[in-house]
């Protein structure tokens, strides 16, 4: 079975830097830049994208609606 | 290989699951980070967006932190007196009855200055959802003891913790709201993980359906974080949300 993907596009600038997503995410995906956004928060971002499974629970927590995921299922390989 | 694929990719070529609903403005929210109102208020507009009626949805916004829900809710709204939302929304549910009707309440401006509103709103059966965000404490003004504040917790106004025998029980309004027959539906919930804001979207979505079958009140009690008054980070907030207040406010159906 091809495993499902996923991709997240955090709005750095609507960011409050709040955590609520970083301890969401069961694959350890998230995390808080070190450097600051516009507004003086420490934004979210995807450090370790290559685990994110597309299960929406940052985007579900996130108060600030600064993420959009996108879920890919790669199509089954002939070998 | 499709092992292999970056985010990028990803993102081009897979399917969108998540992104904002434009039935919330582009705004960037007043409240402080971390702060419940936010997913509230999200999820409150998805379940309109879904059930394709936002357009004929007319919201009353508070007075508390949420008093600029009008900025944030993209439909029509109206923003009442300190407690007097479901007034006011007896009044434009009667002028139109088919338009799906609710107040954004919270538990100062519900179970406090608005009691009197609430209970009478509920008792008339009137139909309209309430969705009423309770944080235990007065936000906006700066984290003062409301009727709902836990026995012993501390707040600018109980420096020393809530005393129950000054200043009784936090009050389980939803339960005796849930008592009177005009309400069909009282059910409490909370958004601080994932699943819960599932359910909680469920939850809202049955109530606007009880509103557009005509069978009463609904009322949803979300129980929320104010971390700013409670004076802890967001993560710790919802640590303590779900050890203190929720022995105190137990999730689930009360009526309905
Ligand atoms: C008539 C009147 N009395 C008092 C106030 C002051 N006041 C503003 S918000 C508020 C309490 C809000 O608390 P809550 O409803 O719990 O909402 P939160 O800010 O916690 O979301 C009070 C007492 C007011 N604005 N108007
Ligand atoms: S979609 Fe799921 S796996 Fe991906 S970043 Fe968000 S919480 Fe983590
Ligand atoms: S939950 Fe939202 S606001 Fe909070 S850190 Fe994550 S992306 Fe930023
Ligand atoms: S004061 Fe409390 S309720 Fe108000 S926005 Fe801040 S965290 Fe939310």
């Amino acid at each position: 079975m091809a495993k499902i993907k996923g991709a997240i596009v955090v709005d750095t600038e609507r960011c409050k830097g709040c955590n609520l997503c970083v301890v969401a995410c069961p694959t350890d995906v998230i995390a808080l830049n070190k450097l600051v956004n516009g507004k003086g928060f420490n934004p979210a971002f995807p450090e370790n994208h290559g685990a994110c499974i597309a299960c929406m629970s940052c985007s579900l927590v996130c108060p600030d609606m600064c993420i959009t995921v996108y879920r890919y299922k790669p199509q089954k390989e002939t070998v | 290989m499709s092992e292999n694929i970056t985010p990028e990719e990803i993102i081009k070529k897979g399917t969108l699951v998540f992104e904002k609903t434009k039935l919330m403005t582009d705004a960037h929210l007043s409240y402080c980070p971390g702060c419940g109102h936010g997913v509230a208020h999200r999820i409150t507009m998805e379940v309109l967006e879904e059930m394709g009626v936002g357009d004929q949805a007319i919201g009353i916004a508070p007075v508390g932190c949420s008093v600029l829900a009008y900025d944030f809710m993209n439909i029509d709204m109206q923003q009442a007196a300190h407690g007097r939302a479901p007034a006011v929304a007896t009044g434009i549910k009667r002028l139109y009855p088919e338009k799906y009707v609710f107040t954004y309440q919270g538990d100062g401006d519900l179970a406090a200055i608005g009691t009197n509103e609430t209970i009478h709103a509920c008792n008339r059966g009137e139909n309209i959802v309430i969705i009423f965000v309770n944080n235990g404490i007065y936000g906006m003004t700066g984290g003062q003891m409301a009727p709902t504040t836990l026995e012993g917790m501390v707040s600018s106004t109980s420096p020393y913790g809530r005393d129950l025998g000054m200043t009784g029980h936090p009050i389980k309004i939803t339960e005796m709201l849930a008592m009177l027959p005009g309400v069909c539906y009282a059910t409490r919930h909370a958004v601080h993980k994932p699943g819960l804001v599932r359910k909680t979207k469920k939850a809202i979505k049955k109530a606007f359906e009880n509103q557009r079958d005509k069978k009463g009140t609904s009322i949803i009690e979300i129980v929320s974080n104010c971390n700013s008054g409670w004076k802890m980070t967001p993560v710790k907030s919802n640590e303590w949300l779900e050890e203190n207040m929720l022995p105190v406010f137990p999730l689930g159906d009360i009526k309905g």
